[in-house]
Parts: C-alpha cells; sequence; structure tokens
C-alpha cells in the first residue's frame, strides 16, 4: 500500500490494494477494477479523495481490492449508501459499483430514483446476467429461455429481461454507456468520461460469470464498439437504446441536467434555532 | 386546533404549564378532531384520569373519541344546543351538561364565528382572563387581517362573558407571573432539536405518522446550520444514505416509525458491524403491521433491542417526557457519534405529538465527537478496527490521507479485510460489546425519584402517569420510587442494583400487550423481586389512576 500525500501524483496501481481478490481466475471483474483504478489515475484523483461503494455480490467485492476510502455495505443498497456519502461530503468523487441482481433486483428501485435524483457520482454495474455468488441462478438481465441454473424452471424464466440503459433513460440518468470487461483501456476511457460527468453517470461493463456463464467467454466476439457521438437528445437516445442489441459499447447519451443538491452553507449558528420555541 | 393552540398560548402568556394532545378520526385531513389540554402551576408530564371541562362545538363523529375523553359526574359538558342532543355515552357520565349558545353568540358578531366564542368560555371557566388571549390573538392575526382580528377578539369578550352566567366554574390556582425562560415544543420537534444541538447535519427519510413532524423540523432547520435534508425513496434508502452520510464524517440521523424500524434493521446491523455511527428516531406507535398508526403503544421495545440478526450489540434510548425528547436525542447522537454504532432513540406518539409549555431546557454540552483516526507510520497498515482497550477504534474522516479503508459489514481483521477466522470474528464481537459496556453513561441512564419499599420501574411516556401515581400514593402514605429508565440496552446491573437497594416490591408500568417491558427487564436484570406488572396495550393513555389503584393494593 503507498502512502498517500496532497502534492503526489497516483498511478493506476497505487489505487489498488494488497487484498487477494477472491474471485475466479478469469471473471470478467479483473478486468473491471483494471479499468477504474486507470480511469481514476488518468483523471489525476487521490486515493484518499475517492471512495468506491457497494453492495453485496461478487462484483460488490471490489471496494476491498482498492485503495481508496470504501464501502462494502448490503445487498441491493449501495446506491442509497454512495448518494448520501456524495452528499455530505460534496468534495469526494464518488463510484458506486456492483452487480445486476445488487443493482436491479433487490435494489431496483434504489436505481431508479437515484436515476431521478441525479446526484452528482457515478454508478457501474457490472453485468453478468447472473447471481454469481450465490452459485448461478438468473437475475433480471438474463435470456428469458436461459435454464441452465438449478433456480430456473425448465425452458428459463420466461421473464422479459430487465433493459438498465433504456430504464436509466426513462428515469433520468445523465450519461449513459456501455462498456466490455474485454477493453479494458476502452472502458476506463468511457469510466472517466462518467465521472467527470456532471450528475448521476451509469456505466454498464459486460463482465462475465465464466462459472456459471461459460458462454459468456464468447462475448469477446459479439461486443463492439460503436465509436458514435454520444447524443443529448433522450428522444434520439431511446431510439438507440430500443434498437440496441445489447452489444454495442460506447457513450450514449450524454445529458444536462444540473445534479441535486445545493450548497451547503450555514446561516445561523444553532442557538438560534431555539427562538422558534421559548414564548 | 387552531382555537386550541391559541388556548394554549394564552395560557401559557398567563403563565400556566400545559400539555396538550390531540386526537382525530381516520381522515388525513379536515374531519372530526379532539383537543385535549391539562393546565397547571407545575409542569405537567401526564393526562389525568378524567376531563374536567368538555367542550363540543358539536357531535360530529364523536362517538370515536369516547374512550379518550373520559368525564366523571365532576365534570361539565358545554355544548350548543342547536347542534343536537348530547350523546348517551356522555350523558351516562353523569357530568354536569350546559348550553351555550355558539352558533348564535357568533351571528351576531360580523365575522364572529363558534370556535372563539368558545374559547373565550372556556379560558373564562378556567379563570385565564381575556387580556392574555387578546395578546395571542393580536400575534396571530393583528397583521395579516384586522377585521379578523377584531372578530375574534369580540367572540372571545362574548364567549367569556356568557360563560361567566354559566356556572360550574373550574379555576386554577392563580399562576405565577410568567416566566421569561418557558418554551412551547412538541416531542418531534424537540427530537429534532436535540439531534441539531448533538452535531446532527444529514438527515434522510421517508415520511410516516407519528414521525412526520421530526422530518418536517429537520428539513427546515437542517439547511440553515449547513447541514442536509434528503427524502428518501423508502426506509431502506433513508437509513443506507445516513450511513453513507456518517462514513463520510456528518452526524446523521432519520425518524420513522414501527414499519419503517422494520424496513431499517438490515441497515442498522451494517452500522453496528461496520462500527457507523446512526441514529434512527422511532416515534412508536400501536403495531403490528400498521396497526393504528395515530395513537401510541410502547411496543417497538423488543424489536428495538433484539431485532437486529446476529449478535448485534448498539443502543436504546428513550425520552422521558415531551421536553426530555431535546435531550434524550441529543444524549444519543453523543453516544452513538462516541461508540460508533446505531442508537435507537424510542419516542412514542404521546411524547412527539403532544405539545408541552415547559421550561427551558438546558443547553447540554453532549454534542458528538468521533475518535479520530491518525495516519499509520511509514510501512504500517492502518488498522481501521484496531482492537483497543476501550473497544473504540480510530475512525478517519474520508479525505485524510494515509488512512483509507473499506467498511464492511463482512466480519473482518482489525485492518477491515473480510474474514471467516473464528478468531477474528470472537475478537470483533468481543470489541463492539466491551465499548457498549464499559462506557460510562453518567447518571442519565435513569430518571429516579422519590424513596420508598415499592419501586415503580417504567419507561417513555408511562413515565408522567407514574409520576403522578407515585405522587398521590404518597398522600396515602404508601412511599414508592420512580425509576424511569433512559438508557434501555445496554443494560446498567450494578446502577439498577443499587437504585434498588431497600425496595421490597416492584411494579413495571408500560404500555404493551404482552409486557415487552416486563419481560425484557425479567430477562437482562436479577431483580431482587419479582415485579408485578401493569402492561396494557395501546390506544388509551396510561392514566394515573390506574396506577395509582395498583400502588394502593400493593400497599396494604
Ligand atoms: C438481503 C440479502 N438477500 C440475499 C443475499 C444473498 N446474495 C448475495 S449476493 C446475491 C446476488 C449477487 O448477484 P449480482 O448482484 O448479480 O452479483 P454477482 O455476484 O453476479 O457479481 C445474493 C442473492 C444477501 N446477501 N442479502
Ligand atoms: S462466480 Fe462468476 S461472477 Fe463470481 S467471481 Fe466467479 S466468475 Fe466472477
Amino acid at each position: 500500500m503507498s502512502s498517500c500525500d496532497s502534492t503526489a501524483t497516483y498511478a493506476a496501481k497505487d489505487f489498488k490494494s494488497d487484498v487477494k481478490p477472491v474471485w475466479c481466475p478469469g471473471c470478467g471483474d479483473y478486468a473491471v477494477l483494471s479499468s477504474i483504478t486507470k480511469a481514476f489515475a488518468d483523471l489525476g484523483l487521490k486515493p484518499h479523495e475517492t471512495s468506491v461503494v457497494s453492495g453485496i455480490g461478487c462484483s460488490s467485492r471490489i471496494p476491498a481490492y482498492t485503495n481508496t476510502y470504501g464501502i462494502h455495505s448490503i445487498h441491493g443498497r449501495a446506491l442509497a449508501v454512495g448518494q448520501g456519502l456524495k452528499l455530505a461530503r460534496p468534495d469526494l468523487t464518488v463510484m458506486v459499483a456492483g452487480g445486476d441482481g445488487d443493482g436491479f433486483s433487490i435494489g431496483g428501485n434504489h436505481f431508479l430514483h437515484a436515476c431521478r435524483r441525479n446526484v452528482d457520482l457515478t454508478y457501474i454495474v457490472m453485468d453478468n446476467r447472473v447471481y454469481g455468488m450465490t452459485k448461478g441462478q438468473p437475475s433480471p438481465t438474463t435470456e428469458s429461455d436461459w435454464d441452465a441454473s438449478a433456480m430456473a424452471p425448465p425452458g428459463g424464466t420466461g421473464m422479459t429481461p430487465f433493459h438498465p440503459l433504456a430504464i436509466a433513460l426513462a428515469s433520468g440518468a445523465n450519461f449513459i454507456a456501455r462498456g466490455f470487461s474485454g477493453d479494458p483501456n476502452g472502458t476506463a476511457q468511457i469510466i472517466a468520461e462518467a465521472i467527470r460527468h456532471p450528475g448521476f453517470s451509469f456505466v454498464a461493463i459486460m463482465s462475465p460469470c465464466i462459472t456459471f456463464r461459460e458462454e459468456q467467454r464468447d462475448w469477446k466476439n459479439t461486443m463492439r464498439n460503436v465509436n458514435i457521438e454520444p447524443t443529448t437528445d433522450p428522444a434520439q437516445a431511446a431510439r438507440r437504446l430500443m434498437t440496441d442489441d445489447g452489444f454495442n459499447c460506447g457513450i450514449l447519451y450524454r445529458g444536462n441536467r444540473p445534479a441535486y443538491g445545493k450548497e451547503k452553507k450555514a446561516t445561523n449558528a444553532v442557538s438560534d434555532l431555539d427562538r422558534e420555541f421559548t414564548l | 386546533m387552531t382555537a386550541a393552540n391559541m388556548f394554549l398560548d394564552a395560557a401559557a402568556e398567563a403563565g400556566y404549564y400545559a400539555l396538550f394532545g390531540r386526537s382525530s378520526g381516520p381522515q388525513i385531513r379536515g374531519g372530526e378532531a379532539a383537543a385535549l389540554v391539562r393546565l397547571g402551576v407545575e409542569p405537567i408530564t401526564s393526562v389525568d384520569d378524567t376531563f374536567d371541562i368538555m367542550l363540543a362545538i358539536d357531535w360530529q363523529g364523536v362517538q370515536r373519541f369516547a374512550a379518550e375523553l373520559p368525564l366523571s359526574k365532576n365534570s361539565i359538558v358545554i355544548c350548543d344546543p342547536s347542534a343536537g342532543d348530547v350523546p348517551d355515552v356522555y350523558v351516562k357520565t353523569g357530568a354536569k351538561i350546559v348550553h351555550l349558545h355558539m352558533k348564535d353568540l357568533a351571528k351576531e358578531i360580523p365575522g364572529g364565528r363558534p370556535n372563539m366564542i368558545a374559547l373565550g368560555a372556556v379560558a373564562e371557566l378556567i379563570g385565564i382572563p381575556v387580556g392574555p388571549l387578546t395578546e395571542v390573538l393580536g400575534k396571530s392575526l393583528k397583521k395579516k387581517r384586522a377585521d379578523a382580528y377584531e372578530a375574534s377578539v369580540a367572540g372571545v369578550k362574548a364567549g367569556a362573558a356568557a360563560a361567566a352566567t354559566l356556572g360550574g366554574a373550574k379555576r386554577l390556582a392563580a399562576a405565577k407571573a410568567k416566566d421569561a425562560k418557558r418554551w412551547t415544543v412538541t416531542g418531534n420537534y424537540g427530537a429534532g432539536l436535540g439531534a441539531i444541538r448533538g452535531g446532527v447535519r444529514f438527515c434522510a427519510a421517508y415520511p410516516i405518522t407519528p414521525a412526520t413532524e421530526v422530518l418536517e423540523y429537520l428539513a427546515s432547520a437542517l439547511p440553515k446550520v449547513g447541514g442536509v435534508f434528503v427524502q428518501a425513496e423508502d426506509e431502506l434508502a433513508s437509513i443506507n444514505m445516513c450511513l453513507g452520510a456518517s462514513y463520510g464524517g456528518e452526524a446523521s440521523i432519520t425518524s420513522t416509525a414501527g414499519p419503517g424500524l422494520s424496513l431499517m434493521t438490515e441497515g442498522l446491523g451494517l452500522a453496528v458491524a461496520s462500527e457507523t455511527p446512526v441514529v434512527v428516531v422511532d416515534v412508536q406507535r400501536v403495531g403490528p403491521s400498521t396497526g393504528i398508526a395515530t395513537k401510541c403503544e410502547q411496543s417497538d421495545l423488543n424489536i428495538a433491542v433484539y431485532g437486529l440478526h446476529g449478535d448485534a450489540p448498539h443502543l436504546v434510548v428513550a425520552p422521558n417526557s415531551v421536553g426530555d425528547c431535546i435531550f434524550t436525542t441529543q444524549w444519543g447522537v453523543y453516544l452513538a457519534e462516541s461508540l460508533q454504532t446505531a442508537c435507537l432513540v424510542m419516542s412514542d406518539q404521546a411524547l412527539g405529538q403532544s405539545r408541552a409549555i415547559i421550561d427551558a431546557p438546558a443547553d447540554v454540552a453532549f454534542v458528538g465527537k468521533r475518535l479520530v483516526a491518525e495516519a499509520p507510520a511509514e510501512g504500517e497498515v492502518f488498522k481501521r478496527y484496531a482492537n483497543t482497550a476501550s473497544g473504540i477504534s480510530p475512525m478517519p474522516v474520508p479525505g485524510q490521507p494515509g488512512c483509507q479503508y473499506t467498511s464492511d459489514g463482512l466480519e473482518h481483521t482489525e485492518t477491515g479485510t473480510p474474514s471467516s477466522q473464528s478468531s477474528d470474528h470472537t475478537l470483533q464481537l468481543d470489541k463492539r460489546q466491551r465499548k457498549l459496556t464499559n462506557f460510562d453513561y453518567g447518571n442519565h441512564w435513569a430518571t429516579i425519584e422519590g424513596e420508598g419499599d415499592i419501586a415503580v420501574i417504567t419507561w417513555g411516556s408511562c413515565t408522567g402517569a407514574a409520576r403522578e401515581a407515585v405522587a398521590r400514593a404518597k398522600a396515602d402514605g404508601i412511599n414508592a420510587k420512580l425509576i424511569s429508565l433512559r438508557l434501555i440496552s445496554p443494560i446498567r446491573p450494578q446502577h439498577l442494583a443499587d437504585a434498588l437497594k431497600g425496595v421490597s416490591k416492584i411494579l413495571v408500568v408500560e404500555q404493551s400487550h404482552q409486557g415487552q417491558f416486563t419481560r425484557y427487564l425479567r430477562g437482562e436484570y436479577d431483580l431482587p423481586v419479582k415485579p408485578e406488572s401493569l402492561s396494557r396495550s395501546g390506544p388509551l393513555p396510561m392514566r394515573p389512576g390506574e396506577i395509582h389503584a395498583r400502588l394502593l393494593s400493593m400497599g396494604k
């Protein structure tokens, strides 16, 4: 672990901790960790002024693997914790990260309201279309016919997969992008843009679970970088997202809504509050 | 309600203390409502057994309130004959019924309203002069609406004049001159103020009866002192937002009632395990489930003390008067910050939603202060969960170089790295328990009054009724000692044992059908004798008379 001071600059490795990840060898999340630490370094951030907040899941283990401040909270609540931290400490760079189950199933309601609220933070979902940590159940983004799980009925759940990007757009997210763990440099660039963009930035990173979704190894052949100009027009973004096959990577929408929250400024001493109660 | 609030202001102006609760039907706004007021020359912390005066502007929906408005043959009922017959439930009480033509009197005044006639009448019967009433009317109306002010003053005077001829006056002892240092406050606003006094600068919350006023207060007061208020999407979000803010270094609070507390329990467990300070004010109402949202009960005790999964020691404190909501919430913030854990402040509907005239509360010095961390020496690893003698580990504020750590609800080593080793688990469990057990809570753990061979042990809003019952018993020659626990958890075995020295009988008083508090005391403390329990459910408030009766039989 490197020590920090306020004048030093930091490389990607300075943002990694000494804790050895529990991830399976070959898990996409290793590359996401590298992209995140690279983005932090590229932006010239300092580990002690940066924080990573997560919920529970394989992917949510990520705070311990960074050398920033971090919170490994409870399943589904990462966005709530992260928004609280950012509102209390607007000076910190706050990243919230986790899995598709954490963010869209148990935490789905927080996702909608975080998009609407538009607090200035970056939310990264490592989407593997499965619950990795609990050993392979279908998640909200799982294909409806996937049934290679002890908990899925034959023929799959039959449920329409959740479309995180379209839902983010409809709910008011200010920046929407998709990345792929197989392209760590491209993803690092997207993450850096997301952090720089004011308001709530959402980056879905397709990150294979090679243990429970072996077939996702093939994503390296299907994911493509679209290299299109990000639109600021929600209607155009909606068309782009609704016609998207889930494999287009890049920055798909950049909104211009102002971020949530007023500047904190005391206008009264605490003792002034007594006046309201005195006879 | 407007007239009742004015009445209270006028009584305060005239130098009286007061306690004012309200009751309303199931409607959210408008509809039938009752203002329940008690006045006196000494501070008032309890309702009485019966009301002296009932003034009925009309009888709409009044059956609903019958159980909450006990009358006796010494009471008087003032009503307008044009509103119809007095319902049987009230006739049966034997109360004296007198007629006051409020509607007709109001009609004689341009812009006159019956509630101002009523206000003047009650004031006259009790002996509050017209002066303070017109003063109060002036404060609220004069500037904005001169005509309404004139009409109200005329109404109040007409009401007073009419009441003077009615008979049945219930005059109060003359009040001492108005003390400049009196306050008027509700328990819920008081909790909000106490929180800010204790250092809270962040609140995230979701509205719920009867806690909403805590949030309303904080929403307007926090920004003034540089704090942040957020309306969260649900209670899961509110507690977790508070934890994020607290991790960021801001003392944080949320407030809720039973249903919301249920949703928060997982987050509270995270606060305990990750040692993140947070305060939750639970304004208890009748449960289970949605129960009776607007009425009081002390039945969230079990969830407060035992509701977290795992072995999760945390703080549970309880205010025992409207005014004490200020102190106890402030103290709760101080304790949570000092001990880096969750603190539940168990208020209740009777405290939270009652308005009282009280002596100005002292501005006590309890301001939350965390044990701050220092960066470790070069080459050394920062230990966020260091195993210190006190059990309290220094806690950094993000932004501090060299102290980066991951706050974790997973069991962890001293550095915060997840660990499933039994040695790490026991070490951290011991540490989290030790810091609470060994802390010096001073003499605030309980309010103790009087001496006697009977001890009345109680908590929360039952304290006022118990205090009054003890005073009545004393007049009968039965001496009892009142012990109202403010620190519910962790337990204080030695302190309670000392307080119970020489006591041969114990009565536990609480508002819970299952006797949760009695069970808690019996389960956690070695009481010198088996206690008697006076425990019953809400929604009716505990009244001094029922406790007094029990003390009389115990004192035989
Ligand atoms: C309240 C609660 N319910 C269930 C769990 C069990 N659980 C842990 S992680 C997880 C799903 C994780 O899936 P995902 O968020 O997609 O992350 P991944 O492991 O795939 O990275 C579940 C159901 C829990 N920890 N807490
Ligand atoms: S189970 Fe899947 S998601 Fe979890 S670490 Fe292994 S490969 Fe990654």
